[in-house]
């Protein structure tokens, strides 16, 4: 596995903390999946940060903290800065949000940002889409990571760009990449690992399952045959049908 | 004087961030400032002066995907 800014990840798999129905069941589907990395995030101070804090500390996990709901470069920057603080890590997951129903990258805002970030000794781990111009730019930038989506968040339509993130998985050898958001299946977690990817990001999939616990487990599985299958050699797809069973020495009936 | 606290408006006698953090009772909270969107780490609280109509943020960890 390639690594992420120097860290070799136990399990191929980020698991998202939001949209759990209790803390309980977040903690055991983090058993469950193996999860070696956990997105976090920021928000106004309620009285509950606290043991959210003493919780996720406990998952013994790298916590990734991210910019959710920020449309601008400057939000996001300023969201890093407060998280690098509070969460003491110079990882961020670095979302800058360009339309509301699609929650599609503003790929300008989220470019403007990483040259930011990166300059500023962030960890950047860039949430953007399959656009191979954009990836440069960004890799440019100082990003070892991209973070390319399969499908808009919370969609759970799977890879809908196959043929982009084959283009874009060739076109960086040495990235790390991440498959982020939009992910329903355990098969779209195995085709996003039989592409070559290196990890990807789950949330809703898991969180809003009728069995959150067992679904993270299915998830854990399928990533473990994705990655096995990526280094197996895969056939290569025909048209046309071979048959397997050899013509050779068949009866005449 | 008059700031903003979190999107609500509150009246505090605190001339820095600080100070204001502990007036509102989160001086020993673990949170994250950001005065009138620009970051203030905690280093820097005490020495960041508040203006009236200042927005002041108060961040702490939450869930996320």
């Amino acid at each position: 596995m390639r690594d992420f800014y120097g860290e070799t990840l136990k399990t191929p798999m980020m698991l998202g903390t939001a949209r759990f129905p209790s803390p309980a069941v977040m903690e055991a589907a983090f058993r469950e999946s193996g999860a070696s990395v956990a997105t976090v995030s920021l928000r106004r101070e309620r009285g509950a940060g606290q043991a959210f804090w003493d919780m996720v500390r406990g998952l013994g996990v790298h916590l990734l903290p991210n910019t959710a709901g920020c449309h601008s470069a400057r939000e996001a920057i300023t969201t890093a800065q407060m998280a690098r603080e509070y969460f003491q890590t110079d990882w961020i997951k670095l979302e800058v949000i360009g339309n509301a129903d699609t929650l599609q990258p503003d790929p300008f805002g989220l470019l403007e940002a990483a040259e930011v970030l990166c300059a500023d000794g962030f960890k950047v781990f860039p949430y953007t889409t399959e656009d191979q111009v954009l990836a440069a730019r960004l890799v440019d930038a100082g990003c070892r990571v991209l973070m390319p989506w399969g499908a808009p968040i919370g969609s759970g339509m799977g890879l809908n760009n196959i043929h982009g993130l084959r283009t874009l998985r060739a076109a960086f050898p040495d990235v790390a990449m991440v498959i982020d958001a939009g992910l329903g299946l355990p098969s779209h977690a195995a085709q996003a690992m039989e592409l070559g990817y290196d990890a990807i990001l789950l949330n809703t999939a898991v969180a809003e399952a009728d069995d959150p616990a067992a679904m993270a487990r299915a998830f854990a599985m399928a990533v473990q045959a994705g990655a096995l299958a990526a280094t197996s050699g895969p056939m290569g797809m025909r048209d046309m049908a071979v048959p397997s069973t050899p013509l050779i020495g068949k009866a005449w009936l | 004087m008059k700031i903003e606290v979190n999107g609500e408006q509150r009246d505090v006698a605190a001339t820095n961030v600080g100070e204001a953090l502990a007036e509102l009772g989160l001086g020993e909270a673990r949170v994250a400032t950001a005065l009138n969107g620009t970051f203030v780490s905690a280093a820097a609280r005490d020495g960041t002066a508040l203006s009236p109509a200042d927005r002041l943020e108060v961040l702490t960890a939450m869930q996320g995907g």
